[in-house]
């Protein structure tokens, strides 16, 4: 089997296994949305402060659920002894892996950024910005997939590791967050965001091209 | 370079050179820190502009250049640990992280002291400002997950390998002052250029940089001096420089 075969093979499988057990993909979907119903109420329905806080909100709130999904990635596939498996192939395992992000972007990642319009709505963020935050979605969370990815196989053995994946991972998201928000609101206030956008379709090759490198290593010391 | 650095893959031999080099890197954290903190703050001349206040550069400008150099060194320890898996050079990064979170803290704690005359602020949401309290973040976040695991090496491997992810927020934090329009204020001395300053005040800075770096190396080497006897607790080597050290007590207390 080549090493795209089985990078095909590894994700068609977690796309199976996520269409099977639909609840598991979706529960942060639904998490998100309840984050961001949580803002009107708690700040106040006043459509100004919302629309000027809303890029903020829905990051946020897109960080978070991405937090959400980080033990989806290697769990199961650690708990029945698979990942040991791929470990032991002689197909590098960073590139494999690597499927593993994909898996985890196309359950995570795309939803929100189908979803971004809905919540732009729900937040009253101007209409000149809807395109800008679903770019800065599609741009920024793959390098959200990949850190997450990252972060999930450094506390894999950890039988408690939800909070310290969150203590890990949040402060390497910072930066997209900073970039992701301030396209959004330059958008909203009708200037360029060609700039910020570039900066966060960078981040995001970096960490997907670099983060397969570190998941691996922390994949084996993982296993071992 | 090998034949001279394999020995110290071994504890012992570890532990023999960090005992010989302490005393001396001790003393001269003391002298220089002396000499840098008094001359500094007390016989610098004053700024035209900031009047006295700007004297606390001499504390926050080495605490922020060390929190990053701490930072390095310890990414530097990670890797080694992890390419080579050298047992001795995982166990740096339990004695670098707290030294470097505490110079972390320092700097940002000063800074804001110095903010606040100068912006009128104690803290803004500036790039330099949040790299340098994502740098914290991040070495809270080593020291969590090397404490996480109950097997001390995995826990050392997981570490490392978030030590070195890290290093991507050194760049960011050195250059945030160019690349971003900030309150903060640019490079003065760690630049290929003329440092921005007057000689006068040039000089204390640089023993305070020397003192700093002595500081957290001294700091550094006593607390991995530590974690090679706790590591190596059971080894006779560890046996005996302990009842060695305990019999030193007793007779200083006779």
């Amino acid at each position: 089997m080549s090493a795209l075969q089985l990078w095909r093979s590894v994700l068609s499988k977690d796309l199976r296994l996520a269409a099977r057990r639909r609840s598991d993909a979706i529960n942060p979907l639904i998490f998100l949305l309840m984050v961001i119903t949580l803002f009107p109420l708690g700040v106040g329905p006043g459509p100004d402060i919302l629309s000027r806080i809303a890029p903020g909100i829905i990051w946020v709130a897109a960080l978070l659920a991405t937090l959400l999904g980080v033990d989806r990635i290697f769990k199961d596939d650690y708990a029945d002894g698979s990942l040991e498996q791929l470990c032991l192939l002689p197909q590098p395992l960073a590139f494999t892996v690597s499927a593993k992000m994909v898996s985890h972007w196309l359950l995570s990642g795309l939803p929100l950024v189908i979803l971004s319009p809905l919540l732009a709505l729900l937040l009253n963020l101007p209409g000149s910005a809807y395109g800008a935050l679903s770019l800065s979605l599609l741009f920024g969370t793959p390098a959200l997939s990949a850190l997450a990815a990252t972060g999930a196989s450094l506390t894999l053995p950890l039988q408690r590791g939800s909070a310290l994946v969150s203590l890990i991972l949040l402060p390497l998201f910072i930066p997209i967050l900073i970039f992701a928000t301030s396209a959004v609101e330059s958008a909203g206030m009708g200037m360029a965001v060609h700039g910020q956008l570039a900066i966060l379709a960078a981040i995001s090759v970096l960490t997907v091209t670099l983060a397969p490198l570190a998941v691996a290593a922390g994949v084996r010391m993982s296993v071992n | 370079m090998w034949r001279w650095l394999h020995p110290y893959a071994k504890p012992e031999a570890t532990y023999r050179l960090v005992d010989k080099l302490l005393p001396w890197f001790a003393g001269l954290t003391v002298v220089s820190l002396l000499v840098g903190m008094v001359w500094g703050l007390a016989f610098a001349p004053s700024d035209y502009q900031q009047g006295d206040s700007y004297r606390i550069i001499y504390i926050h400008v080495p605490a922020a250049i060390f929190s990053m150099g701490a930072y390095f060194g310890m990414a530097i320890c990670g890797a080694i640990a992890l390419i080579w898996q050298i047992k001795t050079a995982e166990w740096a990064l339990p004695a670098i992280a707290p030294v470097g979170a505490a110079m972390t803290a320092i700097a940002l704690f000063t800074g804001a002291i110095w903010g606040k005359p100068m912006w009128g602020t104690w803290w803004v949401w500036d790039a330099r400002l949040t790299s340098e309290l994502i740098l914290l973040f991040l070495y809270v976040g080593v020291m969590a997950l090397y404490a996480a695991f109950d097997d001390a090496r995995t826990g050392a491997k997981a570490a490392s390998i978030l030590a070195i992810v890290g290093v991507v927020n050194l760049p960011i934090i050195h250059y945030s002052v160019e690349w971003w329009n900030t309150l903060h204020q640019g490079a003065t001395i760690t630049k290929l250029e003329r440092p921005s300053i007057a000689t006068s005040m040039l000089w204390p800075l640089l023993i305070s940089l020397l003192g700093f770096m002595l500081l957290t190396a001294t700091l550094v080497l006593m607390r991995y001096k530590n974690q090679l006897l706790k590591h190596e607790l059971n080894r006779p080597w560890a046996q005996a420089e302990l009842a060695q050290d305990s019999s030193a007590v007793v007779e200083e207390e006779r």
